[in-house]
């Protein structure tokens, strides 16, 4: 007996313990509680919570305190004799009625905040959020603007060849940036396969469904660094795509579209410039280490059979292998997992990235690609 | 008597005596060590996961194979252990507890027994063909699991018909045999609640299994024939494929655990030597939870994208099949109060099961809650919810089941002091490894991750421990039940001063035949459901 209370201190006191230790890792809401959260929403569902949880608490002591009671009151040793009643209809309707008061009691105010969460009138800003193995694509709606939200925690780390840094696994190279104080409004969508977009401090958490759209909303009160992950079982690298939101001032987030429109013209002029090896292997690696080392390897080495090697791969140590080369990383593979890319990357990122693994870890086909070739591939579309 | 029929057929010697036989006993027997073989080997992928996850970082497995022992693991533990056990303890004990000779269908039996091992064989086979067996998680989700899956899926889904083929013969043996070899005067009102709870288990069996070919059907022809059941591309629906198997799901979850309130049903009584109490209202709420379970199936999918209503129609419903569950615990309390109770380890691990089965049951209840569970879903929370309800819940009382009924079936007492070392590491690892997990869940850690933020790294560690712990501790139970198979104290008829039922008429060890005479039966007497 002594030692199921023992167990069941512990259990309550070491949370506790764990809690006081904050400051490691990044601040995520709580360490052992759901947060609260930084919208009006997420403080609802928090004290939804809050409120079952107690319920459960005060049902789970009133029972296991009757039963612990029976058991130690009524053991062998203190009660050689057992009752004899087995039965009674009056009881049984009361402990039927009781736990449906109960449960009504709860679903009242669950039924008005889910109500309210599926308000997703009169929003200000749009975001179309797509799943892709393994990142996030967005696309402000009606601004032009959009990109891919990759992992950028090192593979160093994931591999502990280096200190882990305190946002290990919830940090992207491009954050979804919204404003405060403002309706924002996601719709949904998967590229492949299921996804789920989830930030905790939002209380958002909607699946991207291929062939669906799904809808959710929110209004950030804070301006802050908002950190998640994708829910849903989506494959190998499912637990690398976190999900970061920067939330900032109105100001700020016209600065950033703007910033992102200029950002995107850039991109396209520099298309039709000729580029060198080196720039063309240097932006090559950063392409290569962001959306084909999960899959083929940092070494090229790939994970046979799933993965095919690319270091020593004919097509890329031969010449005339290029033309293959090429409408592989555009168009992908069907019935494997390799997607094509033609829609995902630019002209410069496939010719660097091709560039690249024609000329990394000991490939020597030698040739070089320029943007150009690829867009005349593509029919001038890009 | 009994000496003369027992040589009217000779039965083959050596193995084809097991392969062969027709024995509701022998093959019991067979189910319960072919699910305690299942039980290592899912209890080493787990324990494989754990090492994993003990720290951040990835250490020993690459994220391409901790998926394949997520999705192993889940399908062993929930198709070659938990639900053979049953049906080795239905084969065992129904034909005992309603006194008839067999079971109805003695040649179905053998079939369904021996398909399993071809099943598993088979599933277990895919880890070692080209490109890694199925690696989608347990609830394989369509398009992961079939346009994006690995080549082994066909097998796959082959080995998941054949089990599939096996749980449905199984079934309807069992509803033939409860409805057709009952001893004169057995009336259904005067059975015990472990034949009520499997006859309504045997019902939900063969309503859902054939729901469940359907969908893996429709996986087969999108790999192999090109229809778009569930490719989005080809004008399909992936929440389709969630729909329906949800459907066979839930209904399932319910599978796994209708049976276990009806051993803990007979424990409790016997060993607070009181009878139970509302053996009616246990039986209907038996009844009403297995016609909820076909309504609470889209509460797994509140993040889908459902519309609103049905939103809050699955809620409703959800809480509402708390009701009778609730029921169910309160009957089992009012049994032991004022009863004379012992703890003898199965009594120890039926009272545990009723503990950690309503922790369970209360985070089901918190999941029902559409707002909370957009935060819970997919989390360590309800790996904890599910966990809890099926190895503190429906394996203990499975573990109660096999201490209770050893005696019966070997002769001899298990050991009482190994028993309760067995119970006491499996309590403390068990919740070690478990409560944690609401936790770590809250804080917000995603389930089916081989890496982790390090916000998590605690609990996480904690986990892993109390699994290690866990995991050893259940080769005393191999050591138990080795022990009681050789020898040990000799055990009556009724080894359980407390005890009610059939069962206890034949002596111990059962003969391999019983009951070939009807056994009298007066329900004034003998019924659970006596005034
Ligand atoms: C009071 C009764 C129960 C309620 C109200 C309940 C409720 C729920 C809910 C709402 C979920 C979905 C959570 C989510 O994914 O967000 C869930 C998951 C689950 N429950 Fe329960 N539950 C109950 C009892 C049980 C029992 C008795 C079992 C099995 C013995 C069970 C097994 C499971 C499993 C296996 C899952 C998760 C499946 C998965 O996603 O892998 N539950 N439960
Ligand atoms: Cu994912
Ligand atoms: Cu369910």
């Amino acid at each position: 007996m002594r030692s199921v209370v023992g167990l069941l201190t512990i259990w309550l006191l070491w949370p506790l313990g764990v809690a006081a230790k904050e400051g490691e890792g990044v601040d995520y809401g709580s360490r052992w509680n759901m947060t609260t959260g930084v919208t009006e929403l997420s403080r609802e569902v928090h004290s939804l919570h809050m409120i079952i949880f107690a319920i459960c608490v005060a049902i789970a002591v009133v029972v296991f305190g009757v039963m612990f009671w029976s058991l130690i009151r009524y053991r062998r040793s203190q009660n050689k004799k057992s009752a004899h009643f087995h039965e009674s209809t009056a009881v049984e309707i009361l402990w039927t009625a009781i736990p449906v008061v109960i449960l009504v009691a709860m679903a009242v105010p669950a039924t008005a905040t889910l109500k309210k969460i599926y308000d997703a009138s009169e929003s200000e800003v749009d975001v179309l959020v797509t799943g892709y193995q393994w990142r996030w694509r967005y696309e402000y709606l009606n601004e032009g603007v959009s990109f891919f939200s990759n992992l950028s925690t090192p593979a160093e780390q994931i591999k502990n060849q280096q200190q882990k840094s305190d946002t290990y696994l919830l940090e992207v190279d491009e954050p979804l940036v919204v404003p405060v104080g403002t309706k924002v409004r996601f719709l949904l969508t998967s590229n492949d396969v299921i996804h789920s977009w989830w930030v905790p401090e939002l209380a958002v958490k909607k699946d991207a469904v291929p062939g669906f759209i799904n809808e959710s909303w929110t209004r950030i009160e804070e301006p802050g660094t908002y950190r998640g992950q994708c829910a849903e079982l989506c494959g190998r690298n499912h637990a690398f795509m976190p999900v970061e939101v920067k939330a900032v001032s109105q100001d700020e987030f016209q600065q950033f579209l703007a910033q992102k429109r200029a950002q995107a013209e850039a991109e396209k002029a520099s298309e039709s410039k000729q580029w060198s090896k080196d720039e063309l292997m240097a932006k090559g690696e950063q392409v290569y280490a962001t959306y084909c080392s999960a899959c083929h390897q940092p070494q090229g080495q790939g994970l046979p059979p799933a993965f095919p090697a690319l270091a020593g791969n004919a097509n890329m140590i031969e010449a005339s292998g290029l033309q293959g080369h090429i409408e592989r990383v555009l168009y992908g593979k069907s019935g494997t997992a390799m997607p094509g890319f033609a829609e995902t990357l630019s002209a410069a990122d496939i010719a660097a990235v091709v560039t690249y693994e024609r000329n990394a870890w000991g490939n020597d086909a030698g040739d070089v690609v320029q943007p150009e070739t690829i867009n005349t591939m593509l029919g001038g579309e890009k | 008597m009994q000496m003369q029929t027992e040589h009217a057929h000779e039965p083959p010697r050596g193995w084809m005596r097991w392969l062969l036989t027709t024995n509701h006993k022998e093959i019991g027997s067979l189910y319960l060590l072919f699910s305690l073989a299942m039980l290592f080997v899912g209890g080493i992928m787990a324990l494989i996961i754990r090492a994993e996850l003990f720290q951040p970082g990835l250490q020993l497995i690459q994220p391409e194979f901790f998926n394949q022992m997520t999705t192993m693991h889940g399908l062993i533990m929930v198709f070659g252990a938990v639900m053979p056990a049953f049906v080795g303890l239905a084969n065992w004990m129904i034909p005992l507890q309603i006194g008839a000779p067999d079971m109805a269908l003695p040649r179905l039996n053998n079939f369904s027994f021996w398909l399993l091992p071809i099943a598993f064989g088979l599933l277990l086979s895919t880890l070692w063909m080209e490109g890694g067996g199925p690696n989608f998680g347990w609830t394989f989700y369509a398009p992961l699991s079939t346009t994006y899956a690995p080549p082994s899926t066909s097998f796959f889904i082959l080995s998941i018909h054949i089990a599939g083929i096996s749980s449905i013969l199984g079934a309807i043996n069992i509803i033939a045999t409860i409805f057709n070899m009952r001893t004169p005067g057995m009336r259904l009102m005067d059975m015990s609640l472990f034949v009520w709870t499997w006859l309504i288990t045997a019902f939900l069996l063969v309503a859902v299994m054939p729901v469940l070919a359907g969908v893996v059907t429709m996986m087969l022809l999108d790999i192999n024939f090109g229809t778009s059941f569930f490719n989005a591309a080809g004008g399909g629906d992936p929440v389709l494929f969630q729909h329906l198997f949800w459907f066979f799901g839930h209904p399932e979850v319910y599978i796994m655990i209708l049976p276990a309130f009806g051993i803990v049903s007979l424990i409790v009584p016997t060993f607070a030597r009181k009878r139970l109490f509302g053996y009616r209202s246990m039986v209907y709420a038996t009844a009403s939870i297995a016609i909820l379970s076909f309504t609470v199936w889209a509460h797994h999918m509140f993040t889908v994208g459902l519309p609103l209503a049905a939103q809050l129609f699955f809620m409703y419903m959800t809480m509402l099949i708390a009701v009778p569950t609730g029921v169910k615990v309160f009957n089992w309390i009012a049994t032991l109060f004022r009863g004379s109770i012992s703890f003898e380890v199965p009594m120890l691990f039926a009272l545990a099961f009723i503990v950690q089965f309503t922790i369970g049951g209360l985070s089901g209840v918190m999941l029902a809650i559409v707002p909370a569970d957009y935060q819970y879903h997919d989390t360590y929370f309800v790996v904890a919810h599910f966990h809890y309800v099926l190895v503190p819940g429906a394996l203990f009382a499975i573990i109660a089941g096999v201490y209770y009924w050893l005696p019966k079936w070997t002769g001899f007492y298990p050991s009482e002091s190994l028993g309760k070392l067995h119970f006491w590491l499996s309590v403390i690892g068990v919740n070690l490894t478990f409560f944690p997990m609401h936790f770590s869940g809250l804080a917000g850690m995603p389930r089916r991750i081989p890496d982790y933020a390090l916000q998590f790294a605690d609990f996480n560690m904690v986990s892993s421990l109390g699994a290690f712990i866990f995991g050893l501790s259940q080769i005393l139970l191999l050591i138990v039940i080795y022990r009681c198979v050789k020898g040990g104290k000799p055990a009556p008829a009724k080894p359980w001063e407390g005890a009610e039922g059939l069962e206890w008429t034949v002596p111990s060890p059962a003969p391999l035949h019983t009951f070939e005479q009807p056994p009298v039966f007066d329900p004034q007497r003998d019924s659970p459901s006596r005034a």
